[in-house]
Order: C-alpha cells, then sequence, then structure tokens
C-alpha cells in the first residue's frame, strides 16, 4: 500500500514537470545562471537567490522562467551582451542587471529578446546599460515595470533604454527610463502600446517613432529630454493623455511629428517646451483638448500638411501660439481657448465674437529670420503686431479661429 | 553737493508729481497681481511695462526739472559752489527721487503678496534694479538735452525723440537690418546692437532671467552664452555703468561751459 502511495506521488510530480525548479545560489551546488540552464527543460523555472552574479553571454534557448528571489545581481563587467533570449515563452523578473559593455559595432543589451514569443520582462532594474531590452523580430511580449538607466552623455556612444525592431503586439507599461540616448525606440513595430511609462533626462527622445504603425501610447511623462518625442514616418498612432514637459533647449520640442497620417492626439499636456508641437508632413490629424502651456511655440507647422484639425485646445501664455511658414491648405482651426484673445462675446454663449488669428506678425518674421527673436517683448514688435492684426498683411489672412472660447476648458 | 543733492530730493518727494508717479506704480502693482494672481507672470507683464514706461518717466521729468528749476539753478551759481557739484547733486537727487517712486510703488504691492516666499524674488529684484538703472540713464540723458537747448519746446521735443528712438525705432532699424543681412552670421552683431541701446540690454537681461529664456536659446546660444556666464552679466552691468557715466560725465562738461 505504502509503496502504492509513493509511486502515486512520484508519478504526480512527474506528471507536473511544469513546476520543476531549479534553484541557484552563490553557495549552492549551481552558482550561476548558466549552469542552471544547461541543465533546465523546457517549462522550468529557475530561481536565483541573493548574490552577485559575474556573468555575461548568457543565452536562453529554452521555454524557461527566470525568477530573481530577493533581487539577485547580475553584473557584466562592461563586456559584451548579458542575457539573450532566442525561444517563446521566456520570463525574467526580480533582476538588478548591471554594466553592460559598450560597442559601436553590435548593439549590447541587458536583455535581448531574438525571435522569442510571447515573453515577458518585468520589475527589473538595469543600470549603467548600453541597450537596455533589445527586441528583434518577436510578438505578444509585456515589457513592464522595469527601471532602466545609464549615464549617457553622447549620442554616438549611447544605446536606447528599449529598443523594439521588427515586432507586433508588445505592451510596455510602466517602466522608467533615465540617462539614455533615446528612452524608448519603436522600428517597424505594429499593435503596439505603451502606456504609464516615464521617460526623462535622456540624451535624444524620450520616445521615438520610426515606421511604425497602428500603436498607441497613453498616460506616459516626457520630462526634459533633449528633444523631446519624435514620431515620424508612421499612420494611425492614437497618441492621449501623455505628458511632454520642459523639453528646452535651441532644437528641442515637446513632439516632433514628421510624415504622420491619421494620427488622434488627444488630451495631452505640453508644458514649458521650446516647441510643444513641430509638425512637418502630417495628414489628417486630430488635435483635441490639448494644453498647451507656457512654450514657446505651441504648434509649429513647417508646410505640406494637409487637413489637420485643430479643436477644444487650450493655448495658455505661449510666447507663439501658432508659426506657420506655408499657406493654411485645409488645415481648421476651431472652438480653442486662446489666452491672447481680446475679444468680446455680447450674446453670452461662450464664444467669443470676433475670430481670432493666432498668428502673429513677429512669429512670421522669426521664423524667416531666426536671429530677430532677440526683439522678443520689444515695444516695437508690439506695434507691429498689432497693426498686423488690424490689418493682416504677411500673415494668411484666412488663418483664423472663427469661434475662439472665452473661458479654458477645463 | 550732497546738500544740493538732498534739497533737490526733498523738493521732488514734496512735489505733486512724484506722488502721482508713485500712486501710478503702487495702482499698477495691484492691478497686475490682482489680474495675474500669479506673481510670476505679473513680473513678466512687468517688463513690457518698465522698459517702456520708466524710460519715458526719467526722460519727462528729468527736461521738466531742469527748465522749472532754471531760476533757482542760476541762483546757486551766484554762490561759491562748483558748477558740478550743483548740476550733478541735482541729477542725483532726481533720479534717486524717482527710484524710489519706483520702488516703494512696485515694492509694496509685490510684499504684500508675498514676493519674498515666491520663486519670482531674483526676476523680481533685477527687474527693479535695471528700472532704477534706466531711470538714472534717461534722466542723465534728457538733462544733457535741456543743458543745450535754451528753447523748451525744442528740448521737449528732443528729449521725447530721444525716448521714441531708443524704445522704438532703434528696434525697427535693428530688425530691418536682420532681415536683409539674412544670409550672413548675425550673432555678433546682434549682441552689439543689444549692447548699444540700453532699454534692449535691460530688455534681454531681464528674459534671460525669465522662463521665456529657452526661446532665445533657439537662434542665439550665443546670447544665452554670453549673458548667462558671469563674464557676460559683469559686462553687461558694466555697459549699463557706462550709460549712467557717461552722459553724467556730459553733465559736468556741458554745464561747466555753458553760460548761464
Amino acid at each position: 500500500m505504502k509503496n502504492i502511495l509513493t509511486a502515486l506521488i512520484f508519478c504526480l510530480i512527474n506528471a507536473n514537470a511544469y513546476t520543476q525548479v531549479i534553484k541557484v545560489c552563490p553557495d549552492c551546488k549551481i552558482n550561476s545562471i548558466a549552469q542552471a540552464l544547461k541543465i533546465a527543460k523546457n517549462g522550468y523555472k529557475i530561481l536565483i537567490e541573493k548574490g552577485l552574479y559575474s556573468e555575461r553571454n548568457i543565452i536562453i534557448d529554452k521555454s524557461i522562467q527566470l525568477i530573481g528571489a530577493g533581487n539577485p545581481v547580475i553584473d557584466g563587467d562592461n563586456k559584451g551582451e548579458i542575457i539573450t533570449i532566442k525561444a517563446d515563452n521566456v520570463s525574467i523578473s526580480g533582476f538588478t542587471i548591471k554594466n553592460v559593455g559598450t560597442s559601436y559595432t553590435e548593439d549590447n543589451a541587458a536583455i535581448k529578446v531574438v525571435k522569442g514569443n510571447f515573453f515577458t520582462i518585468s520589475n527589473n532594474t538595469l543600470e549603467n546599460v548600453f541597450f537596455g531590452i533589445t527586441i528583434e523580430k518577436s510578438k505578444h511580449g509585456i515589457i513592464e515595470n522595469n527601471n532602466i538607466s545609464s549615464t549617457a552623455t553622447q549620442e554616438y556612444n549611447s544605446g536606447n533604454g528599449i529598443h523594439l525592431w521588427h515586432c507586433d503586439d508588445i505592451k510596455v507599461k510602466n517602466n522608467q527610463l533615465h540617462g539614455l540616448r533615446d528612452g524608448i525606440y519603436f522600428e517597424f513595430v505594429t499593435n503596439s502600446s505603451i502606456s504609464g511609462n516615464i521617460s526623462k533626462n535622456n540624451v535624444r527622445y524620450g520616445l521615438h517613432f520610426m515606421f511604425s504603425n497602428d500603436n498607441e501610447y497613453f498616460e506616459n511623462t516626457f520630462v526634459n529630454n533633449g528633444a523631446g518625442v519624435a514620431v515620424m514616418f508612421s499612420k494611425n498612432i492614437n497618441m492621449h493623455h501623455n505628458k511632454f514637459i520642459k523639453n528646452w533647449g535651441s532644437s528641442s520640442y515637446g513632439l516632433l511629428l514628421k510624415e504622420i497620417y491619421d494620427a488622434e492626439i488627444t488630451d495631452n499636456l505640453f508644458e514649458q517646451n521650446t516647441i510643444g508641437i513641430h509638425a512637418e508632413g502630417s495628414t489628417r490629424i486630430n488635435y483635441k483638448k490639448n494644453n498647451f502651456i507656457n512654450n514657446g511655440w505651441a504648434i509649429k507647422i513647417s508646410g505640406a500638411c494637409y487637413t489637420n484639425k485643430f479643436t477644444k485646445n487650450n493655448f495658455v501664455s505661449n510666447a507663439f501660439d501658432v508659426s506657420y511658414n506655408s499657406k493654411l491648405n485645409d488645415n481648421v482651426f476651431d472652438n480653442n481657448y486662446w489666452s491672447e484673445y481680446a475679444g468680446y462675446d455680447l450674446d453670452k454663449n461662450g464664444i467669443g465674437d470676433v475670430p481670432f488669428r493666432p498668428v502673429k506678425l513677429f512669429s512670421y518674421i522669426a521664423n524667416k529670420t531666426p536671429e530677430t527673436i532677440v526683439l522678443l517683448r520689444s515695444l516695437f514688435i508690439d506695434i507691429i503686431n498689432f497693426s498686423e492684426k488690424v490689418s493682416p498683411v504677411f500673415t494668411p489672412d484666412n488663418l483664423l479661429d472663427n469661434n475662439p472660447l472665452m473661458q479654458e476648458i477645463k | 553737493m550732497l546738500k544740493i543733492l538732498k534739497y533737490s530730493s526733498f523738493d521732488l518727494m514734496r512735489s505733486r508729481w512724484s506722488y502721482v508717479y508713485f500712486l501710478f506704480y503702487l495702482l499698477l502693482g495691484f492691478v497686475l497681481l490682482f489680474l495675474n494672481n500669479n506673481v510670476s507672470k505679473a513680473v513678466i507683464t512687468l517688463m513690457n511695462i518698465i522698459i517702456v514706461i520708466v524710460p519715458l518717466i526719467g526722460t519727462i521729468f528729468g527736461v521738466m526739472y531742469y527748465y522749472n528749476s532754471r531760476e533757482f539753478t542760476i541762483l546757486l551759481l551766484a554762490q561759491p559752489l562748483k558748477r558740478s557739484t550743483i548740476f550733478l547733486g541735482q541729477y542725483i537727487g532726481l533720479s534717486i527721487s524717482l527710484s524710489i517712486s519706483l520702488l516703494l510703488g512696485l515694492g509694496i504691492p509685490f510684499i504684500f503678496y508675498g514676493i519674498f516666499e515666491s520663486a519670482a524674488i531674483w526676476d523680481f529684484s533685477s527687474l527693479l534694479i535695471t528700472g532704477v538703472f534706466l531711470t538714472f540713464i534717461f534722466v542723465a540723458l534728457s538733462i544733457n538735452i535741456a543743458l543745450s537747448n535754451e528753447n523748451r519746446i525744442k528740448g521737449f521735443g528732443f528729449a521725447i525723440l530721444m525716448w521714441l528712438f531708443l524704445a522704438v525705432i532703434y528696434d525697427g532699424i535693428f530688425l530691418i537690418s536682420l532681415m536683409i543681412f539674412n544670409d550672413y552670421p548675425l550673432d555678433k552683431f546682434s549682441l552689439i546692437a543689444t549692447m548699444t541701446n540700453p532699454i534692449d540690454l535691460s530688455r534681454i537681461l531681464i528674459l534671460l532671467k525669465l522662463d521665456i529664456s529657452a526661446l532665445l536659446g533657439y537662434t542665439g546660444a550665443v546670447f544665452q552664452k554670453f549673458f548667462g556666464t558671469g563674464l557676460g552679466v559683469i559686462i553687461s552691468f558694466s555697459v549699463l555703468i557706462l550709460w549712467v557715466l557717461i552722459p553724467a560725465w556730459l553733465i559736468v562738461v556741458k554745464s561747466g561751459r555753458k553760460d548761464f
């Protein structure tokens, strides 16, 4: 009877091989991750306990779970890549991974996924990395709650925090990224979302999109990045509830749009950026309910933009609300609140009775001759702005908001 | 000289016009704060006013005071006093009383609204300092004009023209030359052009202190670099001091040679 019972239990354990756990600690028989990976099979769980593991070029080619208990540290000693995943269903969580080697020929990353589907990378701290997390040709993954940082100072010898290339259906959630080249970089990525991330103090962009269609990013915060956020050559991007703050400097902007089609930009906050949104060659974009507060230029449009709609936005205390260097085309400004608006509302319906002209003569001049910006807020400039406002000569006379709101939209 | 300084400043402080000037600033400060409810924003609005109104008032007061106190000056000249003492005393007395009106008029409402607890305290104080400088500069310039013109109407006309030139026309010429010479590097030129006009210089100094400085960084990284460093600040303040000293010295020279 006893024998049968033992046999039964043994069978059960075998059948439940999915939960097979391999334990790794500095004093155990298995004291390195590479060793554990050698004996692990598909579906195994590797539990790594607290300690310092000086390892690099770890290749995961089986479907396993790599779990750090008590925050173990993997140190790459600034030589090469640390973890490379080449299998499906891999998850990594709970590690501190640091010191990835800088290379001018290879994109070394703390964690790299190559052709691996259904992966999860969560709750890791990556420090002093070259590239943080790189995903190549993979689908259906989740990257969340990671804290990625480095000490980048120059663009040419630094890497990106989360770098996605040729991916589909990836969720990037609640990560913190700072001191990198680009916080998050997307190239040829589709159907993915970026949400709740905080990307700050990066050398180049907080977020960088290239050739990536049908994506969404929301509730992210981008603060004090070299040049802000760039979205280029992409279609169907939905951007909402993001904050673009203090992207400050001679070639900085909150959001750069270049060759973008069919995007929705709603409920975002642009505060204290040199340029809030810089749009170039962007078509069929709806700007709705955004707040532009204390920017140098709230919106700068540099040509080849068609069928853009600006409705229900707040423009508050910007040095220039709109700057335009081409024809109005069929772009529309309607129903926005402009803090500079000085008209009246006799019928008390909340809409000003006189149209508002968002382009000032000075912003037109400063566009043509950027040096003239040193005359900002001079009395002479106020006078010419006023005379232009009374009788427009230089600025496009059909560029106006016919229904400016009297009250700020809350 | 101290006695004359004291006399002319007390004389002015008793006069109606300094009260009007003082009340004007007091009212302006309160209204601005009442409308904006935000100290930092009020400072920006105030800047626009300071760089236009302060020089204008300095100019008008300078000319007016000189012509009005002409008889008294002639009386003083009969006394055993140095000419430089008399004219410098009057000049400094007038400038000080105007500066006090400015400082008190704007200071009181802002103190009331808690400028000391606000982060804008440095912006505000640099605003007041440039205001005082502008007062000294424009009073000196206008006394110079008054000294060289016996005819009051002519003197007034020239003084207003001088203000108009520095406050408005200069910037117009500056703007047009920037646009014409668009193809050339203009950083140095615009730096020098700002330095040579006290109103422009004050405007840039205040702008760089305020948040909108990033706008200037857009093209004038040179500006930011120059005015941002300790050396830049020293140079620009020395230029402002020169703008005070040279006209003051001219007052001494002119009054010494003038035949009353």
